[in-house]
């Protein structure tokens, strides 16, 4: 018997994921023409909160809001098209082919399954390509203007983990241009009164009663206060976890607290070891900095990939003759070159520095190159497609990449992991959702550049808005708990009393101290690589830090007005029991797949070897009532449309 | 290899709350990398505000990319400081030298009341959009996205305007607080493209009016093109100016109604 199997016989709670009843291609079809609907007049008596406004946030509440439901939507920016969508660079998906390249749903759904190692659910993955197509439409009648061709079509560019040229962008800005797309529709729905908008306003808690989330708890960042919303459904759309690192591509802001706190209340998170790394982002530069940089994956397109092949190598890197660089992608992975998937390129990269061939004042990074490009091309020509991109990484790092290659290492990025949902995005605990970056379901061990734009858009566009109504109809006319209900008074006060608790330790070190603390066991021993020891290291002295954390923190001000160092202190607070799961997560799954990889569990030459005897399961976990005894619950992975095959890029 | 700059004195705005009156506080930085990014060096300011027991300056900041338009700040009288081009999270160090006094103040302006210290309040911001910053399209009827070809110009035109971040500077660095530019940008965007013609009369002037509820009028100043991180042109003004006149003779009924 497999390990999956034994540990299935294990499982503490009935993980239903509702796949169809049908061939792969068709399960979506099948979904729509079996699913319960509620009259456009019906709709209006339910009311749906989400909290985000991220792009799966902002279009699940546009669209829901202009079917008829009444929404409410949370954000803890001042201003909802702040959320962190906003900053993906390089592009969206979309199996147009427009491009005439052999593109297609199912070509889009494969690369999707083995970018992401044989680790997500397939179900999932072939709806997210079938929807793709639809975004697009949707993204253009909204105004977003994509790049065009002089003809007027839209242009196309390729992507890590691809061979045709699938990815839709807007210069260096996708992300940018789809968030205010889809923040315009819903503000249009704020004007018209469908939703209604609660900004600066952080959710602390969810209320689960009888079974069922009935509402949310919210802190108002503006004076503290806390208060109650209650409703038929909550969809969370609140983002990854990256910011566990402390030092990541994610915005300061951007944290586990709403998935976590809904972790605590019930519902189980799913592969929380599998975080992504991405590797083009600009080297640590000292040791004060507070965030990293992304460069978009699209100048992977043009820019060659290289180090010193001598270790004492000290010449500018113009001077480096041809013969002495080893342009380390393009010779490991002929095939895919320099737009190898992000996991492999990562640590091909990782392994150079290791090994002493870096580059840079702290020969920290490797070169990414533009010279040939402009030979080829022009200068013009590259400047029309990174100019901007190469703005910023100016700015950062005071050299101009026209004249000198850019220096790059990987830094995290995104997290597959998240609250486990079944097919219609639906978590184990019946009326709460989680969609985009928040949830576990589409990317499995890695995820593919340009995905997580198409992901969110087809979460809050075109999958929540048919299956929340599916779980809505049969509650027409019946009673919710409202906020006077006592589990909610009960919530509220847990939640006073929390934050009440961080003011009052009166200890020496601030929430930032600890959150660098943390992230650096994090980064050490559950980062691009893993190892048993390793693991083990990180989980004795994570509780020996968060202890210290709740006996020597120390949050000035008070909690009766603004105050981001009290923000910041419930935040690090659950990093802290996030981090937690995550080493053991990683612990557990004895093989290396995707973005995990693990040291003991790699092939001759160094690639990830994946168990697909014993681990080819989603591990879905379970609060246990403290952050070091969480219950292990596995969903089988079935793959009934692509064969399991060991992954190559060469 | 970074080099270090000494002997800064950060004069910060300190106030409460809004209704509270607020004053300057001398902060002394003695030593910090010319890498550090100017965020960065409030991060170590609040660090040390910590652990004397004192409150932290609240300030806004999120992606640290120059793309979420959450940071604002007056550097020295100028919004996001004084490199062109640039949000006040991108801004170095290596900009400063060794023994500046940098005076740091909230946006100033009438439509952003201040909420705490550093930090204001831009909501008229997302008023303006939701008068009819849009095109209404409903999830699930959109053709075909190759349907209309858009030619390149219009698309590269729309796209410079689109790339406004909602930061606020335009508004901080208007002597009549006028948001004019911020307007425009989306107006010029929307307006430009196919998509955006059906409401384009509607939108410019249910933006325009909605923006006069909140700011102040413009006179040409230009202060807002100086100040824009995204370097928008202030030819998007005159668009508007152009559509709203438009939009006011071809619908004389409204005319009549105000």
């Amino acid at each position: 018997m497999s390990l999956t199997q034994q540990l299935l016989a294990q499982n503490t709670v009935r993980l239903d994921s509702k796949i169809p009843d049908a061939p792969v291609p068709d399960m979506w079809d099948t979904y729509k023409s079996d699913m319960k609907l509620v009259n456009p007049n019906n709709k209006r008596k339910f009311k749906v909160i989400v909290v985000g406004t991220g792009l799966a946030g902002a279009s699940a509440a546009a669209t829901l809001a202009e079917l008829g439901y009444q929404v409410d939507a949370f954000t803890f920016h001042d201003s909802p098209r702040r959320a962190h969508s906003i900053a993906a660079q390089g592009g969206i998906n979309a199996a147009k082919n427009y491009q005439g390249d052999g593109d297609s749903v199912h070509r889009l759904f494969y690369d999707t399954v083995k970018g992401g190692d044989f680790r997500a659910r397939e179900a999932n993955v072939h709806r997210l390509a079938q929807v793709s197509v639809n975004i697009i439409d949707q993204m253009v009648a909204q105004g977003v203007p994509f790049a065009r061709e002089y003809g007027g079509l839209l242009d196309n560019r390729s992507f890590g983990g691809a061979q045709v040229s699938r990815t839709f962008y807007a210069r260096g800005q996708t992300g940018q241009q789809l968030l205010l797309g889809a923040y315009q529709q819903f503000s249009r729905q704020v004007g018209l009164g469908g939703i209604r908008l609660f900004n600066r306003c952080e959710l602390v808690d969810v209320v689960v009663v009888d079974g069922r989330a009935a509402g949310i708890v919210v802190r108002d960042l503006m004076t503290g206060e806390i208060q109650s919303h209650a409703a038929h459904a909550v969809v969370l759309a609140t983002g990854g976890y990256g910011n566990v690192f402390f030092l990541s591509t994610n915005a300061m802001a951007c944290n586990v607290t709403a998935a976590w706190r809904a972790h605590r209340r019930g519902a189980l998170f799913a592969n929380p070891c599998y975080t992504q790394i991405h590797p083009t982002c600009i080297p640590q530069s000292d040791e004060f900095q507070s965030k990293l940089t992304l460069m978009s994956e699209s100048l992977r397109n043009d820019g060659r990939v290289w180090v010193p092949k001598n270790a004492d190598e000290n010449r500018a890197a113009h001077e480096i003759p041809e013969s002495e660089r080893d342009y380390y992608l393009e010779r490991l992975y002929p095939s895919f070159g320099n737009l190898a998937p992000r996991d492999i390129s990562s640590r091909a990269a990782k392994r150079a520095v290791d090994k002493g061939l870096g580059v840079g004042p702290l020969k920290n990074g490797v070169y990414l190159d533009f010279s040939d490009a402009i030979n080829r091309l022009g200068r013009d020509v590259v400047e029309e497609r990174y100019g901007n991109l190469f703005e910023m990484y100016e700015r950062i790092a005071g050299e101009n990449p026209y004249d000198v290659p850019m220096r790059i290492y990987p830094a995290t990025h995104y997290t597959m992991g998240g609250l486990w949902v079944d097919y219609e995005l639906q978590t184990n605990i019946p009326g709460l959702y989680a969609a985009g970056e928040a949830n576990f379901s589409d990317h499995g061990a890695n995820r593919l550049g340009a995905s997580a734009l198409m992901q969110g858009l087809a979460d809050g566009y075109f999958v929540l808005p048919y299956t929340i109504g599916n779980q809505l109809a049969p509650m027409l006319n019946k009673p919710i708990p409202g906020t006077d209900h006592p589990e909610f008074k009960r919530v509220e006060q847990e939640a006073r009393e929390r934050y009440n608790g961080y003011l009052n330790v009166n200890g020496t070190r601030s929430p930032d101290w600890f959150h660098r603390e943390l992230g650096k066991i994090i980064w050490d021993y559950c980062g691009m690589e893993r190892t048993e020891q390793g693991l083990e290291k990180a989980l004795s002295e994570l509780p020996a830090l968060y202890e210290e954390f709740k006996k020597d923190l120390r949050v000035t001000g008070d909690g009766n007005s603004l105050n981001q160092t009290l923000e910041k202190a419930g935040r690090v607070d659950d990093f802290f029991q996030l981090g937690m799961l995550m080493c053991r997560d990683a612990l557990d799954r004895k093989e290396s797949c995707g973005g995990h990889f693990r040291a003991e569990y790699q092939t001759d030459d160094g690639e990830a070897q994946r168990d697909d005897d014993n681990y080819c399961h989603v591990s879905a976990w379970q609060w246990g009532g403290d952050a070091m005894s969480p219950n292990l619950n596995v969903e089988p992975l079935e793959f009934k449309e692509v064969h399991l095959a060991t992954r190559s890029y060469k | 290899m970074s080099n270090h700059l000494t002997n800064l004195t950060l004069r910060v705005w300190r106030q409460k709350g809004p209704n509270d009156a607020g004053h300057f506080e001398d902060h002394a930085i003695e030593q910090i990398s010319d890498e550090a990014s100017f965020l960065e060096m409030l991060d170590i300011l609040n660090e040390r505000l910590i652990n004397d027991g004192k409150e932290a300056v609240v300030f806004d900041h999120d992606c640290r990319e120059g793309i979420c338009g959450t940071c604002s700040l007056m550097i020295n009288g100028q919004a996001h400081g004084n490199q062109r081009g640039t949000a006040t999270c991108q801004l170095h160090m290596r900009k400063f030298k060794s023994g500046d006094t940098i005076v740091i103040e909230p946006w100033r302006a009438s439509a952003f009341p201040i909420i705490k210290d550093l930090m204001v309040d831009r909501s008229a911001f997302d008023r303006i959009i939701e008068s009819g910053g849009f095109i209404t399209a409903p999830t699930g009827g959109a053709p075909d996205a190759n349907l209309i070809p858009i030619p390149k110009p219009v698309a590269d035109s729309a796209m410079d305007s689109a790339e406004c971040i909602g930061c606020g500077a335009c508004v901080a660095a208007c002597p009549n607080g006028a948001a004019n530019l911020f307007t425009a940008a989306k107006v010029s965007h929307l307006n430009r493209l196919p998509q955006g013609q059906a409401e384009r009369y509607k939108r410019v002037e249910a933006m325009v009016e909605t923006m006069d509820e909140y700011f102040g009028s413009c006179t040409n100043h230009g202060e807002c093109e100086a100040a824009c991180p995204k370097e928008i042109s202030i030819d998007v003004i005159a668009l508007m100016n152009k559509d709203y006149r438009k939009a006011k003779l071809k619908n004389r009924k409204d005319l009549s109604r105000t």
